[in-house]
């Protein structure tokens, strides 16, 4: 923290570009904590939008559009979605309802303590030496992105596209793992309308 | 650029208000252009009368006369209603089609962004207007209007799917996601060695561009798919319990949408602001371009509202059955074919 400060008044990054940051990363923690506290599990769902779109401006702040455009397609379009039909569905709109919180409160502590550790300690560990306003896709250049005969390289080194980086490397490198995953997601969907039909 | 067009440097904010404003002159322009010639002009004809004839000369003044209502009548939020949602619902679909204009390309350098991920980024940004209307339907706290959210919610989580991978047979033999690229790609192509028209995709990918035309018209809600709000059952479904500018936002939603949407496919099947017997790269695209695309955001949206105006509804077993047994795998085939024509020629 301290050296994201010391960042931005040496004016490495562009000053509307770190305004914006602190606005939106304002925005989003104050619909995350509005999203484990209103009482409303409507509200909630549209709070976690709110939350969802401010992690999708993060990505683009970071230079990552194809993870943002990716974030608000799945997570906004597709999951948030699902969520809100799945309650309209099952639940009446009329009236206000309510949660029940305070039961799992403690084991949702857990998880979210959790959660946080993995993430701060593959962070860490994935990012020790850059400093921020370090323009990181040279680290992925140097380790994954020797290639600079090919027209995604080309494009990916002039153009700065990540885009055409983020196929080649899906379709290359992590080829056996992204069909894994497909076969995973198949049968997982599969499964769900077994059970689903099992009536 | 767009700044390079004026030959001027701008300052941020200058710039970014010279871009809002663009917006909204890309968005509302159409919007009117379409509501006056095919929802006043089109359809009375094709109903054998006249439509509006009183307001100005031809009755081209009608749509002032209707905004103009339209801001006069009062804001009623129902007693019941969740205040907060549903008086930013509207909002919420109007974001969806702001966005959806940002990637659309005017010409060479006429554009708001040049977004690497363009296509992308449209197919992402117009999921965002379900969640505008699941929050009317919701937020109303009325049968009518719940029904008919889950309705619109049902049928466009069915017919974006088909829209995408529509969508996927132009990028794949594009070779680029980015809108202004396929552009030229198109504008550079030749049929067979001849370079005569460049080779606009809807040659190619006209099963593609039929599946779009198709799940555009579900993801508009136009006739024949207009169940979300069908008047005989639901009185107007999720915009039931909807008045005055409220209302108003989610009609200049729906048809601003439709000629966004309609520029989207244009750019992708009819190759955008290009027109034969130019070159691309032509300086002169970038005023001319905005004129080329709006006249092929018209022929398509003429057929949008010509089917809308000729067919009756569909059911809602029928219009779920079309989308997942019919659309979903032609689509596939679509790709199928294209990934292995793409390889061999």
């Amino acid at each position: 923290m301290t050296q994201l400060f010391a960042q931005a008044g040496s004016g490495d990054l562009m000053v509307a570009q770190n305004i914006f940051w602190w606005i939106f990363a304002a925005i989003t923690v104050i619909a995350a904590i509005r999203v484990v506290t209103t009482e409303n599990i409507v509200h909630s769902a549209l709070n976690l939008v709110i939350v969802l779109a401010g992690v999708a401006v993060q990505f683009i702040f970071l230079g990552s559009e194809f993870a943002a455009v990716t974030q608000v397609l799945v997570y906004i379009g597709a999951i948030v979605v699902l969520f809100l039909f799945g309650i309209m569905l099952t639940r009446g709109s009329l009236g206000e309802e309510t949660l029940a919180q305070s039961e799992r409160r403690g084991m949702g502590a857990l998880v979210a303590l959790m959660l946080f550790g993995v993430m701060a300690v593959s962070l860490i560990d994935g990012f020790e030496d850059v400093t921020l306003g370090e323009d990181t896709r040279n680290l992925i250049e140097v380790e994954t992105w020797e290639r600079e005969g090919t027209d995604a390289g080309d494009a990916f080194l002039t153009r700065g596209s990540d885009t055409a980086a983020i196929g080649d490397t899906i379709f290359e490198q992590y080829i056996v793992p992204f069909e894994a995953i497909s076969v995973l997601l198949l049968a997982a969907l599969i499964g769900a309308i077994v059970i689903a039909r099992k009536e | 650029m767009s700044t390079s067009l004026l030959a001027v440097e701008l300052a941020y904010w200058s710039e970014t208000t010279l871009r809002v404003i663009g917006g909204l002159v890309a968005i509302l322009l159409p919007a009117g252009g379409l509501v006056y010639v095919y929802l006043f002009k089109m359809m009375s004809f094709m109903q054998s009368r006249l439509g509006p004839m009183e307001a100005g000369p031809y009755g081209s003044m009608q749509l002032l006369a209707e905004v103009g209502k339209w801001l006069q009548k009062e804001d009623i939020v129902p007693a019941k209603a969740d205040r907060q949602v549903f008086m930013l619902a509207p909002f919420v679909v109007l974001i969806s089609t702001f966005l959806l204009i940002l990637v659309l390309p005017f010409g060479p350098d006429a554009w708001f962004v040049d977004l690497d991920t363009g296509i992308y980024f449209a197919m992402a940004v117009s999921s965002v207007s379900v969640i505008g209307i699941l929050m009317a339907g919701w937020g109303s706290s009325s049968k009518y209007s719940l029904l008919g959210g889950i309705r619109a919610a049902g049928q466009l989580i069915a017919y974006e799917l088909p829209m995408v991978l529509a969508v996927l047979g132009v990028v794949i033999q594009a070779g680029t996601l980015n809108m202004n690229e396929i552009v030229f790609a198109q504008a550079n192509g030749e049929i067979f060695g001849i370079d005569l028209i460049g080779n606009p995709y809807i040659l190619t990918q006209f099963v593609g561009f039929a599946l779009f035309m198709v799940a555009i018209q579900a993801e508009l809600t136009q006739p024949p798919f207009d169940m979300p709000v069908a008047e005989s059952e639901l009185v107007a479904g999720y915009l039931t319990e909807y008045s005055g500018l409220r209302f108003l936002l989610f009609f200049i939603g729906e048809f601003a949408t439709a000629g966004v949407f309609s520029g989207i496919a244009a750019v992708l099947f009819l190759g955008g602001w290009y027109v034969p017997g130019l070159a691309p790269e032509h300086d002169l695209y970038n005023v001319l371009g905005p004129l080329v695309l709006m006249g092929k955001i018209f022929l398509i949206s003429g057929l949008i509202f010509w089917f809308r105006f000729t067919y009756p509804r569909f059911r809602e077993d029928q219009l779920q059955r079309l989308a997942w047994k019919y659309l979903i795998p032609i689509a596939l085939l679509n790709i199928v074919a294209t990934g292995v024509l793409k390889v061999v020629f």
